[in-house]
């Protein structure tokens, strides 16, 4: 829950209590209640710079003594949002040089990069400066480490998104999913790009279903591409069971023996659809579906085994009300 | 090609029962050494710390160390009587993030005018963009977790009418994805912790039609892996926390018996401590009380009978919300 390491100036051990320059502060001990103060197993470190820290805080003293003990009190606990924000209403009040709070926080987040308020003051300091030149580097120094990493991609979308970025991304993106087919922060960023810049016009389309066919071919059983395939036919005016290209390569799978339980799902929502919306492709029919559905039951996903009996409901239910309509 | 599922192994050895005498114990104990490094490693969650260990007490039908009164004397001493927000602890800034937690606190043992509930209601609609969105604090991050906070908050005051519901709920909308789910802003990943926000904030303004409702809940439901546990997006290990932010989104979409029961019953049990207590992300880890009551709220919702009854989308005993007779929406067929 918490995360504690080292930072670089850890053989600046001197107390901030033997300190010459902070004779004047007396410490302030944390004091949450009645209980009786039982062990002290505090590690000194910690204790006496966040002892400082408070005491400093209730004066809102603005200084360089001040900046330097924000700078431990994060290292000692890189998640205490308070330490931040004081830091900001110094910086602010020394004006100091944001580029050189950039350098610093840089290591902060290469050290700390599942920490929602390092990437808060990162972009804070890149609004103040209005200098988004380093992001992209960064973002990718800790993606390299960590594809997935949640807050890397919120910045990096938002740094995209303000300073119009967007120029290299899909092909970023693109060495990512080579890298790890599976990535799915990768996909849905060439969702954000494209929607962001070309749109889903025919050609982009086209072009897209290619590029995720190619994946799958690869990697059968991969959610991610399945997924944005789905996307992909959203925005599309054929649906999910009348795109020729789509609906050959998933019977040319099925035929090769393949039963990833993603590639029979869409067979079984394209034979869904066309129950529904009609479409008169012979090879989607509800019997095919209710059978797939069962061998998923039984067979290739039986975790999810009541999410398929539902889908038979389903189609049972869709039968039966146009049988009704039809005898009408 | 062969399929290497992101996963863990659970052991032949795990408890087959909730260690429920353990995990009170582990919870009362837990950050009562005010001087330990661990307490003062956490001051900064503090508030949300304690709705953690209460609310699991409070589910497990035991009683915590501190009085009613002390612990409204704590939560009344963190309002900054300003701009009426809560903070994780003395001398913090508020968040939106403590606040909730505090009101949640509050409710569950009806205690709510211990603090200056006008001031949370003008904290929480300062904190509203002109997009719908909602600040986490003063400093603007933005993200759809502030806006579960800033209308479970209101709801639970009977104060919805404080914020522009209207546009609020437009900007969540606009962060659903083509896979159904939702993420922390507009085209950020789909995240099962994210989604819970959503479909909660969604429950609680009466929204849920805005929901794909199958194609989320059957993304919810990819969540499940081979050992039973659930992940938060695809290719990441099973958490517990997960357990909980999945089943109660599932819950809320009435679509729960979609995901095996009895595996994922499994998976929790092993993520207990047989030794301290409480539980753990994943088996054998270090347990603390955020994945605590994530564990014993989602066994809640699992139907376990010896967990008191847990509402969905507030995480808080049921029979709380019932006395503040509040309804929020559940799909159900
Ligand atoms: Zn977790």
């Amino acid at each position: 829950m918490s995360d504690c390491s080292s930072d670089e100036n850890e053989n600046d051990t001197i107390l901030y209590r033997d300190r010459p320059e902070w004779k004047d502060v007396t410490p302030l001990k944390q004091d949450d209640g009645d209980e009786p103060v039982v062990a002290i197993d505090y590690t000194e470190a910690f204790e006496d710079c966040y002892d400082y820290f408070r005491a400093i805080l209730k004066k809102k003293e603005i200084s360089e003594r001040a900046l330097e003990l924000t700078k431990t009190a994060a290292q000692l606990n890189s998640a205490n949002y308070t330490v931040w924000q004081y830091r900001r209403e110094i910086l602010k009040g020394l004006g100091k040089d944001l580029n050189e709070e950039l350098d610093y926080i840089q290591k902060v987040i290469l050290k700390h990069s599942k920490n929602y308020q390092v990437w808060h003051h990162r972009r804070i300091i890149v609004e103040w400066l209005q200098d988004a030149s380093k992001e992209k580097y960064l973002t990718e120094t800790v993606l390299a480490k960590d594809a997935k990493n949640y807050h890397a991609w919120q910045h990096r979308q938002w740094v995209i998104r303000t300073f119009k970025l967007f120029d290299g991304e899909l092909e970023y993106v693109d060495t990512l999913i080579s890298d790890d087919v599976r990535n799915n922060s990768a996909w849905n960023q060439r969702y954000f790009v494209i929607n962001n810049t070309t749109g889903f016009t025919d050609e982009v389309l086209d072009r897209e279903i290619d590029y995720t066919l190619n994946h799958i071919k690869t990697v059968t059983e991969n959610e991610s591409a399945w997924n944005y395939l789905r996307g992909l036919l959203l925005h599309g005016k054929e649906g999910l069971s009348n795109n020729k290209k789509v609906t050959d390569f998933c019977e040319e799978l099925y035929k090769s023996g393949n039963r990833s339980p993603f590639s029979l799902a869409v067979i079984v929502d394209m034979c869904f659809e066309q129950l529904n919306e009609g479409g008169g492709d012979s090879r989607y029919t509800p019997q095919r579906a209710k059978e797939l559905c069962e061998e998923l039951i039984n067979k290739y996903d039986i975790i999810r085994a009541n999410y398929w009996k539902h889908m038979i409901e389903m189609i049972d239910k869709t039968m039966k009300d146009e049988n009704i309509e039809s005898s009408n | 090609m062969a399929t290497v599922i992101k996963d863990i192994e659970i052991q032949p050895n795990i408890p087959i029962s909730v260690l429920f005498e353990k995990h009170a114990n582990f919870i009362k104990e837990y950050g009562q050494k005010e001087n330990s490094y661990e307490y003062g490693m956490t001051d900064y969650l503090r508030v949300s710390g304690m709705f953690w260990g209460l609310t699991a007490l409070e589910l497990m039908n035991t009683l915590p160390k501190q009085s009613k009164g002390e612990i409204a004397e704590y939560i009344k001493n963190c309002q900054d009587p300003e701009s009426g927000g809560i903070s994780a602890c003395l001398q913090h800034d508020p968040h939106i993030l403590h606040t909730l937690s505090a009101v949640q606190i509050l409710c569950i043992y009806d205690n709510l005018n211990a603090i200056d509930l006008d001031g949370v209601v003008r904290y929480i609609a300062s904190l509203q963009l002109s997009d719908g969105s909602f600040m986490g604090d003063k400093w603007g991050e933005v993200d759809t977790r502030f806006s579960f906070c800033a209308v479970a908050t209101l709801a639970l005051l009977n104060k919805l009418n404080a914020i522009d519901v209207n546009q609020a709920v437009e900007f969540v909308a606009s962060c659903k994805n083509f896979d159904g789910g939702f993420g922390s802003r507009p085209l950020s990943e789909s995240h099962a912790g994210l989604i819970y926000c959503c479909v909660g904030f969604l429950s609680i303004t009466n929204r849920l039609d805005v929901v794909d409702r199958d194609t989320l809940a059957w993304w919810l439901c990819e969540r499940q892996l081979p050992s039973g546990g659930l992940n938060g997006r695809p290719e990441k290990l099973p958490d517990v926390c997960y357990s909980w932010w999945v089943l109660s989104s599932l819950s809320i979409l009435g679509r729960l018996h979609w995901i095996d029961a009895e595996a994922l019953k499994k998976f929790i049990l092993a993520c207990q401590d047989t030794e301290t207590g409480g539980f753990a992300d994943r088996p054998g880890d270090v347990a603390d009380p955020f994945h605590t009551l994530f564990g014993i709220a989602a066994m809640s919702l699992l139907g376990h009978e010896s967990v008191q009854k847990v509402n969905p989308t507030f995480c808080m005993p049921q029979h709380v919300i019932d006395r503040l007779q509040l309804k929020p929406q559940m799909m159900i067929d």
